[in-house]
């Protein structure tokens, strides 16, 4: 009953994994991130038709901390743009040895 | 009549908690302050902190060997960690030793500390509290917090005012307590799973942690890992590397509370965790034998590298190593005298070194050099200063008189009853402690005051002599009326070995429990006969035995 | 327990009752106090007084002292310093009367307080009180009184002179300690104390490094001989349970006679006395030790401190003559002491040193003395020699003096110690010359003067130990006694030779500089015509029964009165003696009785000093500046047999070279090697491992990722 949504969430989710892996876009990362977190909710709503309310209770949280993430995330991509005016990943290897 | 006065006010019910916490509010007060009179508010409130703890004395019971002063409240029930409090005849003095020498020290760093004093002083005043925290912890958990708290503010102290190489110094102090102690960690976790099982509930309590039984292998391997932490501590040859570099960077305040009272922490958990806990595994000849070859090696090794130091500071730090050696020997000879001349010897070499320390610290920030070469024949520009070292070097050499012999004799003496030649060869360090301490005192101090710099040395100054006071008077107090000490530890220590002998009487090789069950140990070795009987044993001649009279 | 023992001592116990009940203390206790107060109050003086003159030396200076006469500085210390060793012998002196009228069988144990009590180790801070403790004390205040005053005269120019008091007072009050401590531990106390006060005196003029070296080479050569006494009261304790005097002596004839254990306690002990009394091998420090102010020489290095191991062994005469061995090893290493040194001494031109080889080898019949069990014998050589020895270097100091002012007049910097430099010198000091000559006669064995009776007394002892009955080894007691005969003949030789060095023939000290010698103040020849005095009778109160009814005992006037007053310190000693070696012999190895050998040592001794006289006296001496440096066995001679040289080849050499091999090798190479190796080892691991931070979040995500993958194959399958 519920494959279908788990189907479309692990499709969504290995899209969003692809998407993370490849592109060096940071936006085009942060997307995929976020394309992550909504396949794992989908899967949590859908699960909670088997094991009850926790499911979609624990989506309200990854929500939360979802978009807590989407602010702080999108405000450091912001302010590492107008430093060094390229959002694409290969150039930020300041945290290494 | 002090007694009813320190019964009146409740001391036994607060002091303890009070030598603690007082020094972390102290460290508010000292970060409150200004810079300029954080030192002084740091020193008064030592000072304070200090007068509380002389309470002790009275309010101790000297005919009581348990623990005294005994409070408990739990801590992390789930787990039976408890914050309990309390002290014996063993701790007694290291408690006092720590507030006194924490606020000598404190008052003998106002010349040498330029920078962040604010920061310095409190840490210095969480290094009390940390210290009086392990000498008065009776919860293994609480003794290791507070046994690993010391190590943080040592570490910044050398780290950031200490001298050139402090980054080196610091780390190497803080790796390699740091690894000894993780192995004591486990250690403790271990007898705490073992009590857990076999009491039903959890604790840390050191009493209950005292009734787990072990068998004699286990003993032995929680035994090196306890001993590996507190030897490197102490430190006990070859574990010692550390010690001659934190004290040559670290600044002369550090010194101080580091030789005086951070050494003393290793050799108190011999006492406190190595005997009581595993009395098998520490009557163990192998053992026995292992730690007294390298409490020898110890004396006299460190001895004549002490002698060849160019470096005044670090002679004084390696004859700490020397010194320590003395305490071990007497600890692990096992009897009333060797331990109670370890633990005075623990007292006087905390007086005595930490005395030197600050001498030192005095002629670098005359001189601002340490090279025993530099100096020579400061004792026509500083009579005073030139007064006091040699009373402190003397009483370092353990001359009569002094505390230093009270200490070194006692143990000497305990080390001979069992183990006669160790404590001979031991006794060798008498000469060379001579042979490292006297050609020092003359470079420095005689001779030819033959460079122009030396000539503009000032003499102690008011502040040095209120320093310097109170420590020689105790150097020549306790080396002619040590006994009021040694009653006060001699309960306890007799306890100590009681629970040592008890632990393999010959012919036993099980002891019972207080619920009735057995529990097999390994049969340890007879104990030496106090006399060897074949030395006495000639045949006599025909007219051999005298009459009296 | 022993407190009690104590307190029963002290009010006469069971026993002793009846005969302990007659002798009343006259505060004992402020004996011994008295110095230490005098010690206290000069060393605040000194500290003063030090301050003031590094404050001088600050400004680039020296604290100017030639005011005129006598420095205010000096005043208090002149007085503090006599006064209180005044009053301590005046003390003493009471008590030795009191004692004299008691005779009283037991020590006198007076308990202060609990020194240290370990519960099974207790010691108490206690004074004894017997007849050996007594003579010791008389020395120590009455020698030590003269010598407080000789020295205000001559440290008079010294910018030290409160702290020289101090130290001096200081002095004396270990050395009560010592002689009046009722245990072991005490003792040990003093002769530390005693130690380090020598240390302190030696290098008194620290600015100069010789002098400086010689105080600490006495202070270390000293403590390998304590470490002998800290063992051999180890093996007390563990043996008895206590160091306390009387409960040893007590317990110690439960020993086996000749154990090995009583024999190392004796032999131990003798190690501590070896070192304390410069004897073979531990005597290098003493000659050195004349770099202190030549009054200290005579009050330490002469009179007193080194006299202590000889105050030891006598105090344990019980256990060493329950150990034969010991006691062999005792009277062996003493004569060897006393001809070696005294060869030395035949080729000093420093007068010092010549004293200083002097009292090495006097030492030596001292304990050849002790070691054959003539223990008062032993005790009288020490006294006498305390006169006569105290003398010669208050003389020596006197003549110091006077030279030195006389070099100092015309700025000279010659030596002068050097015997070569002076001659002639009766002229310009007569008292000195005349008390010296005294001196010499007593230490030369000629009768009637002190030295006679006190050396002719261990020689004698000797001879008649070797011939008891059953003595261990008879042969042995030969030998000893024929070379401490020699030795005799070397003293008289050395002493005249010193003497007509010094005071005889033309002077050589300079043309100029002879017109300042003169004769030392008052306050110093007072104490050299006392001394002298006594060097002369001092030997009378202890004359032998065979040589007092002769024509040598000075009549009916004396007899055996130390022997006797010594007894109930030795009767046990002898008690074992006797018992095991029977009687002693009554006459020499070769024949002769007492009195005969007395005779034949005497007129001996006088024509040895005749001889040396006109032989020194006929050869041309010059002057140190132009002297040639001498070959052959005389150099071996004046180099000591290069004795200093081989220890510090064989033994200080070595130890230096091994413990810069410690430092360099074992402890920065090895020991922090290894420490460093493994904070290398992790830097390296955690360089390489750190490759793998590239910085790219691609690349982190991709491991991630190949992780999870990873993890959830293998929990799949």
């Amino acid at each position: 009953m519920i494959t279908p949504a788990l189907v479309l969430s692990a499709v969504l989710f290995v899209i969003g994994t692809l998407g993370v892996l490849v592109r060096r876009n940071a936006i085009i990362m942060f997307l995929c991130i976020e394309l992550q977190l909504n396949a794992v909710n989908l899967a949590f709503v859908a699960f909670s038709r088997l094991h009850g309310i926790e499911g979609q209770i624990f989506v309200f949280f990854v929500m939360t901390v979802a978009a807590a993430e989407a602010a702080v995330g999108l405000a450091i991509i912001i302010s590492i743009f107008r430093h060094y005016e390229t959002v694409n990943v290969d150039n930020f290897k300041l945290l290494r040895w | 009549m002090i007694n009813s006065m320190l019964e009146s006010i409740g001391y036994t019910g607060w002091i303890l908690h009070a030598l603690i916490w007082m020094p972390i509010l102290g460290m508010g007060l000292v970060l409150w302050a200004e810079e300029e009179t954080a030192k002084h508010v740091a020193f008064w409130w030592s000072a304070v902190v200090f007068v509380l703890s002389l309470g002790l004395w009275w309010a101790f019971d000297p005919s009581e060997a348990g623990m005294q002063m005994v409070s408990q409240t739990s801590w992390i029930a789930s787990w039976g960690v408890s914050y309990s409090l309390g002290i014996d005849g063993i701790s007694l003095f290291m408690v006092m030793l720590t507030t006194f020498s924490s606020s000598i020290a404190i008052l003998g760093s106002f010349n040498y500390i330029k920078v962040r004093p604010r920061a310095f002083y409190s840490l210095m005043l969480l290094l009390e509290a940390g210290v009086v925290g392990v000498f008065s912890a009776t919860d293994v958990f609480l003794f290791y917090v507070f046994f690993e708290l010391t190590l943080v503010p040592m570490y910044f102290i050398v780290g950031v005012w200490g001298g050139e190489r402090r980054i080196y110094a610091a780390i190497k102090f803080f790796l390699y307590t740091a690894f000894g102690s993780l192995l004591m960690l486990v250690g403790i976790l271990y007898l705490f799973y073992k009590a857990k099982t076999l009491l039903g509930f959890p604790t840390f309590a050191y009493a209950d942690l005292l009734q787990v039984p072990l068998t004699g292998t286990e003993q032995l391997w929680l035994f090196a890992a306890f001993a590996l932490a507190f030897s490197v501590k102490v430190p006990v040859f070859p574990f010692h590397t550390w010690l001659p570099d934190a004290h040559v960077e670290a600044p002369t305040p550090g010194s101080v509370i580091l030789a005086a009272v951070l050494l003393k922490m290793g050799t108190y958990g011999f006492l406190r965790f190595l005997l009581p806990l595993f009395p098998v595994a520490a009557q163990h000849p192998t053992v026995v034998t292992t730690m007294l070859v390298l409490a020898v090696i110890g004396i006299l090794y460190t001895a004549w590298v002490a002698a060849v130091q160019p470096d005044a500071k670090k002679l004084v730090a390696y004859t700490s190593v020397a010194h320590m050696g003395f305490v071990v020997l007497g600890i692990f000879a096992l009897t009333v005298n060797g331990l109670q001349g370890g633990l005075v010897v623990m007292i006087s070499h905390g007086i005595s070194t930490g005395a030197l320390f600050l001498l030192l610290g005095m002629l670098y920030e005359r001189r601002h050099t340490r090279q025993i070469a530099d100096f020579g024949g400061i004792a026509r520009v500083a009579p005073l200063l030139t007064s006091a070292f040699v009373l402190t070097a003397l009483a370092s050499i353990g001359l009569p008189g002094t505390s230093g012999f009270v200490g070194e004799f006692l143990a000497l003496l305990g080390a001979f009853e069992t183990h006669r030649v160790f404590a001979v060869i031991a006794s060798l360090g008498v000469i060379f402690a001579a042979y490292y301490m006297l050609p020092m005192v003359q470079k420095v101090f005689f001779n030819a005051l033959d460079k122009p710099e030396n000539r503009e040395i000032e003499d102690l100054s008011r502040r040095e002599m209120v320093i310097l006071a109170p420590l020689c008077a105790l150097m020549i107090w306790i080396g002619w009326n040590p006994t009021p000490i040694l009653t006060r530890m001699e309960p306890t220590v007799r306890a100590v070995l009681e629970r040592v002998e008890a632990a393999a009487p010959s012919g036993q090789t099980s002891i019972t429990l207080e619920d009735g069950s057995q529990v097999v140990i390994a049969p340890a070795d007879a104990q030496a006969p106090l006399v060897d009987p074949e030395l006495n044993d000639d045949p006599p001649d025909d007219a051999a035995v005298i009459d009296g009279e | 327990m022993h407190a009690s023992l104590a307190a029963v001592l002290v009010q006469g116990g069971q026993a002793t009752a009846e005969a302990a009940g007659h002798f009343e203390p006259f505060y004992p206790g402020l004996i011994i106090l008295l110095p230490l107060i005098g010690f206290l109050l000069n060393g605040v003086l000194a500290l003063r007084h030090g301050v003031a003159s590094a404050t001088a030396v600050r400004g680039g200076g020296e604290l100017d002292l030639d005011t005129g006469g006598r420095p205010a500085t000096h005043t208090l210390p002149s007085l503090i310093g006599p006064g209180v060793m005044l009053l301590a012998f005046l003390l003493t002196v009471v008590n030795f009367t009191r004692m004299l009228g008691a005779h009283i069988e037991e020590p006198v144990v007076i308990s202060y307080w609990t020194w240290m009590a370990t519960g099974t180790f207790t010691v108490d801070a206690a004074i004894q009180l017997d007849q050996l403790s007594m003579i010791m004390m008389m020395v120590v205040t009455g020698v030590g009184f003269l010598i407080h005053v000789f020295s205000v005269g001559y440290m008079k120019a010294d910018s030290g002179y409160p702290r020289y008091f101090a130290y001096l007072n200081l002095f004396v009050f270990f050395m009560l300690t010592l002689v009046m401590g009722s245990s072991y531990a005490l003792m040990f106390v003093g002769w530390e104390g005693v130690g380090l006060c020598s240390y302190l005196l030696i290098g008194f003029w620290f600015s100069d490094k010789e002098k400086a070296d010689a105080g600490k080479k006495a202070f270390i050569v000293n403590r390998i001989g304590d470490v002998g006494f800290l063992v051999a009261m180890f093996l007390l304790y563990v043996t008895f349970g206590t160091v306390d005097f009387v409960a040893v002596f007590h317990d110690a004839e439960t020993l086996a006679y000749g154990g090995s254990l009583v024999t190392a306690i004796a032999l131990f002990f003798f190690l501590g006395a070896a070192g304390k009394s410069a004897q073979i091998p531990l005597y290098v420090w003493l000659p050195d030790a004349m770099a202190g102010p030549t009054p200290v020489s005579a009050l330490i290095h002469a009179a007193t401190m080194v006299t202590a191991g000889v105050n030891l062994v006598a105090r344990s005469s019980v256990l060493f003559a329950l150990a034969p061995v010991a006691g062999a090893t005792v009277a062996g290493v003493g004569v060897l002491t006393a001809l070696f040194a005294a060869t030395i001494a035949l080729k000093q031109n420093d007068i010092k040193k010549v004293l200083a080889y002097s009292t090495v080898s006097q030492l030596g019949y001292m304990f050849v003395g002790v070691g054959v069990g003539a223990y008062s014998a032993g005790v009288f050589h020490l006294m006498t020699h305390a006169f006569f020895k105290a003398l010669l270097f208050l003389g020596a100091g006197a003549v110091i003096h006077s030279m030195h002012e006389a070099y100092h007049s015309t700025h000279s910097h010659e030596d002068a110690q050097d015997m070569r430099n002076m001659g002639g010198l009766k002229a310009h000091m007569p008292i000195t010359w005349v008390t010296m000559w005294i001196a010499t006669f007593a230490i030369a064995g000629i009768w009637p003067f002190a030295g006679f009776f006190s050396k002719d007394e261990i020689i004698w002892q000797t001879a008649a130990f070797g011939g008891a009955t059953h003595a261990p080894y008879p042969m042995l007691y030969t030998v000893y006694w024929v070379i401490a005969l020699a030795a005799a003949m070397l003293t008289a030789f050395y002493m005249t030779r010193m003497m007509v060095m010094t005071f005889h023939g033309t002077n050589r000290t300079g043309e100029e500089e002879s017109k300042h010698l003169h004769e030392a103040p008052v306050v110093m020849w007072a104490p050299l015509a006392v001394l002298a005095t006594l060097s002369v009778v001092g030997g009378w109160i202890n004359v032998p029964e065979s040589i007092r009814e002769s024509f040598l005992g000075l009549g009916p006037l004396t007899s055996e009165w130390l022997h006797h007053w010594l007894e109930p310190i030795t009767a046990q000693a002898t008690h074992i003696q006797a018992a095991n070696l029977g009687e002693l012999s009554h006459s020499a190895p070769v024949g002769g009785g007492e009195f005969m050998w007395a005779l034949i040592s005497t007129v001996l001794a006088i024509a040895v000093v005749a001889t040396t006289f006109r032989m020194v006296g006929q050869k041309e001496i010059v002057p140190a500046a132009q002297d040639v440096e001498l070959t052959g066995f005389a150099k071996v001679l004046y180099n000591k047999w290069y004795v200093d040289e081989f220890y510090d080849r064989v033994i200080v050499e070595p130890i230096l070279r091994t413990s810069r091999f410690f430092w360099k090798v074992i402890d920065a190479g090895i020991i922090d090697g290894v420490v460093n190796g493994v904070g290398w080892t992790a830097r390296g691991v955690g360089f390489v491992i750190s490759m793998f931070q590239t910085g790219s979040v691609n690349t982190y995500a991709f491991i991630l990722t190949v992780g999870v993958l990873v993890i959830l194959g293998v929990s799949i399958f």
